[in-house]
């Protein structure tokens, strides 16, 4: 069975983009199949919040 | 001088975006100093060492957008910050929004995905890195700033799913021919990268190109993989895939000093490995015994040499003397000089390059400070002011915090082009130029104005300044690397294609001048 490591290196990059949209623009370019995420602190930026989401999730 | 400042609540924008703006506000008359930040923690304290503090911003989130200016008058500190939104509004257009905000978000949308591509601030970035992986996906970690710990436990996690991490800051990798973050454009080929240092599998990868060879992987791991507190996990599992890998023929590893306990285990390994293997290893200056299919590269230049060795289906001609014509530059350049020049000041802007340059230097005893220094004793004071022989990373965090690196805007290294140029015992400016994605794309352009100044003022002073830059890029690469070289040649540069010929030619004209050896190369 092929690994996700074998995947990236053998078949079609697609790419999920956290943060620079630049980055998902370089990779457009080169025909990537690429989503963006205008990615934005969690939980409003309240970090102990954010902690708290994620040991419910 | 006056200051104010402006709290946006809940308005967040990517780092990118607010040097544009920073940037912008920057070029207004009058402004002395301005901050565009969120208003995490770290950036506050930014706010703090430039004397704007008050209780609102004490209180700002990190999803909060602040603006701070300090200008000659508080009309002027006024004006810009009641044009924000027109500052603001200049910068969104260039960028659609996107209505995902999240990993999962993004996960939704691709549920297909192999890959993440991280590059949010630094104190949040383990945590969606650690979410990619639980998803099953690989990740390309751009972002720095992430505690060391942080970093053992992804890239055990990592291990443990048979995935890969490739960073915390890791700036390139080349995916089946696909660059990701700052790389080149090179073709493929069936020779496997695995770099510690971005830079460094830039140069290789290009010239490898340049050389008409091609790239089948090159696998980035972040610059701290082969400390001995993360002892080299990603290179480790990048050699296991490429090893794999019926396209890679040969494989090679560029890094800085690795450390002693992971560069024995590393060893260990490669002595099994399929391929033959080539390691260039900066700043080691011991044997490596790593068996009988390895071979050592002191500099970039040699590992590429040694690498499409492996896989010619002929002799390899490799041009590593300096050419007659390039000899002839150097004594008109040394007769120019007034008897005060002779000291080389490098600025780079990329790290590996300040690295393999102080390496270069130290083999022909040329012993030059850095803020970033292969020998400790040798470390500046103040990174903002050379003595001596001196070489500096621009890229270094004194610089970038808040900041655009300089191998995308280069207006710092500009002026620190200006300040060097106006020390009359200047003899050599080095520099370095990159290419690629999401490089700038006319890093020329934006630092050849200084360079012709600097070099004015020296000829004011009876002397000559001598500028010797190398570029590391393809023709393919989307900044035109013939117009590139063409417009350093036309200002008087004198242009390599390889960090280390171009370090190695100023260590020539240093030893002409004191009327030491001869202009061979080490």
């Amino acid at each position: 069975m092929q690994t996700k490591v074998d995947e990236l290196l053998h078949k079609p990059l697609v790419v999920i983009n956290l943060g620079l949209k630049r980055f998902a623009e370089s990779l457009e370019e080169q025909k990537v199949e690429v989503v963006q995420v205008d990615w934005v602190p969690p939980a409003g930026g309240d970090k102990a919040m954010a902690e708290l989401l994620d040991q419910l999730l | 001088m006056a200051s104010g400042f402006v709290i946006r609540k809940n308005q967040y924008y990517d780092s990118v975006f607010l040097m544009k703006i920073s940037k912008r506000i920057s070029d207004a008359k009058g402004v002395q100093q301005n901050a565009v930040l969120m208003g995490s923690d770290t950036n506050k304290g930014l706010l703090s060492n430039i004397g704007i503090r008050d209780t609102q911003i004490d209180a700002a989130q990190p999803n909060d957008l602040i603006v701070a200016v300090i200008a000659d008058t508080p009309q002027i500190v006024n004006d810009v910050l009641n044009k924000l939104d027109e500052y603001l509004l200049g910068g969104v257009q260039s960028v659609s929004a996107s209505n995902l905000h999240s990993f999962e978000d993004g996960l939704a949308q691709k549920p297909d995905a192999n890959l993440v591509v991280i590059s949010v601030p630094g104190e949040y970035a383990a945590r969606e890195a650690h979410k990619a992986l639980e998803s099953g996906l690989n990740v390309f970690l751009f972002s720095d700033n992430v505690s060391i710990d942080d970093e053992l436990d992804l890239k055990r996690f990592a291990v443990e799913k048979n995935l890969l991490v490739m960073g915390p800051d890791c700036g390139t990798s080349l995916i089946g021919g696909v660059g990701i973050g700052f790389a080149n454009v090179v073709r493929k080929g069936s020779i496997g990268v695995i770099g510690a240092s971005g830079t460094g599998l830039q140069e290789f990868t290009s010239q490898a190109h340049n050389a008409g060879f091609g790239i089948s992987h090159a696998i980035g791991t972040g610059s701290h993989d082969l400390s001995d507190k993360i002892g080299g996990l990603t290179t480790l599992a990048a050699l296991d895939v490429l090893e794999a890998d019926p396209q890679t023929k040969v494989i090679t590893l560029i890094s800085k000093l690795p450390g002693a306990k992971t560069l024995a285990k590393l060893s260990e390994r490669l002595k099994t490995c399929k391929q033959p293997v080539v390691g260039c290893f900066l700043g080691i200056q011991g044997e490596i015994e790593a068996g009988t299919s390895f071979q050592r590269a002191r500099l970039i230049d040699d590992a590429v040499r040694l690498s499409i060795t492996q896989i010619a289906d002929k002799p390899v001609f490799w041009q590593d003397q300096f050419t007659p014509q390039e000899l002839e530059w150097m004594s008109p350049e040394i007769g120019s000089w007034s008897s005060q020049q002779k000291y080389i000041r490098g600025l780079f802007a990329g790290g590996t390059f300040c690295y393999q340059s102080q390496q270069i230097f130290r083999d022909a005893d040329i012993p030059a400070y850095s803020n970033a220094p292969l020998d400790v004793k040798y470390r500046l004071a103040d990174p903002d002011h050379s003595i001596e022989h001196t070489v500096v990373d621009m890229g270094d965090d004194h610089y970038t915090l808040g900041k655009p690196h300089p191998m995308i805007d280069g207006s710092m290294r500009k002026q620190r082009i200006l300040a060097e140029g106006r020390d009359p015992q200047v003899a050599i400016l080095l520099l370095d130029f990159i290419l690629g994605y999401n490089a700038s794309m006319d890093p020329v352009g934006e630092l050849l104005e200084g360079v012709i100044e600097a070099k004015q003022a020296a000829r004011k002073r009876g002397g000559a300044l001598t500028v010797v830059a190398s570029i590391c890029g393809t023709d393919d690469d989307p900044q035109d690397l013939s117009l590139q070289t063409r417009m350093l040649q036309e200002g008087g540069v004198i242009v390599f294609h390889s960090n280390a010929k171009a370090a190695h030619f100023c260590c020539a004209l240093i030893k002409r001048r004191l009327g030491g050896c001869h202009a061979d190369q080490s």
